[in-house]
């Protein structure tokens, strides 16, 4: 039978300057890629909240996970909608629901900026992620991505 | 995408077990519910119990149970037990394959599968639970 880990209840909130190295760091545990002068871009254009939204989890001092999204209108032809890119957890505390309070706190906000989809994108074989997001409820949409490689 | 019939038989078991983990549900009454034959269905259920998936209780009140991880299993993890998903391996010719025409053909099919794979294997029996509870939820109260 299935072992159920006992659930953490993190407090989720905006992130600070602070919270960056260990963002950085757990990006790199994740991807195999250390990138800071991204990760910095990216505070410096959605850690104010003015575009969009870093949201970490912290258990006590502890660095938890953090999630990040923002408001897009009419790329694509889409009417305004709420996008994840970045979503992280801490191995040692993946499966006790800090994902989905990350995903709840994201969804939150997408809400109270009057946005009704939330929407991701993903390699089609980063199955631990895609069934996270399926199990938060998303499904196939409507777009589809296609590409081609240029020849050189 | 078409299921065979036993594909479809054992997915509505696992779901039907797997929603209801503290009770033995007798195959009787899946295939009650789901209008489908007790004979595939027993066929099916003994299949589902040598992948590890579900147990059959007996005696009084006997039944099956399911007993593999809803977080864990996959849509995939069953159908892939009882058909192929999508076109046979690479390893598998066909006539025509070797042709620029079959190669074409099989990298537009292979793009379709690999969607296909990619689907059914994100998808956990759990989160086909919850799926099943918002319908429920959102369905209007049958007549
Ligand atoms: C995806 C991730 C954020 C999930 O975080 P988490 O805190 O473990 O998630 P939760 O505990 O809230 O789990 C939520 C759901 O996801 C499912 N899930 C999580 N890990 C899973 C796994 N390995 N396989 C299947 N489902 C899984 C859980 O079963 C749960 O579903 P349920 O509610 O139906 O039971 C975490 O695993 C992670 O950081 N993975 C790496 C992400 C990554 O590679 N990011 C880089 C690109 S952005």
């Amino acid at each position: 039978m299935s072992d159920v880990p006992v659930p953490l209840t993190p407090t989720i909130r905006p992130a600070t300057p602070a919270d960056l190295d260990a963002i950085i760091a757990l990006d790199q545990e994740m991807t195999g890629m250390s990138k800071p002068d991204y990760w910095r871009g990216v505070f410096d254009r959605f850690g104010n909240g003015s575009e969009g939204c870093i949201l970490v989890a912290s258990d006590g001092d502890r660095f938890v996970g953090f999630i990040v999204g923002e408001v897009r209108a009419w790329e694509f032809g889409s009417p305004p909608c709420g996008w994840v890119f970045a979503l992280g957890v801490p191995q040692d505390v993946r499966l006790r629901g800090v994902g989905s309070l990350l995903f709840d706190g994201l969804c939150e906000r997408f809400r109270q900026a009057g946005v009704k989809t939330i929407r991701t994108m993903l390699a089609r074989d980063a199955l631990l992620i895609m069934s996270f997001f399926r199990s938060q409820g998303m499904v196939g949409g409507p777009f589809i991505q296609l590409e081609k490689e240029l020849a050189g | 995408m078409n299921l065979q019939m036993a594909t479809r038989h054992a997915l509505f078991a696992i779901l039907e077990l797997a929603a209801q983990p503290d009770r033995q549900v007798a195959a009787a009454e899946i295939a009650e519910k789901y209008g489908i034959s007790l004979n595939h269905l027993s066929k099916v259920l003994r299949t589902l119990g040598r992948l590890g998936l579900v147990e059959a209780v007996r005696g009084v009140g006997g039944g099956y149970r399911f007993v593999g991880n809803a977080r864990r299993v996959t849509l995939l993890d069953i159908i892939g037990a009882f058909e192929t998903v999508g076109t046979p391996a690479a390893s598998h010719r066909e006539p025509g394959d070797d042709t620029a025409e079959g190669r074409a053909l099989r990298s537009v099919m292979e793009e379709i599968d690999i969607l296909t794979r990619a689907t059914l294997s994100s998808i956990t029996v759990e989160t086909m639970l919850k799926m099943i509870r918002r319908s429920q939820w959102n369905a209007p109260p049958a007549a």
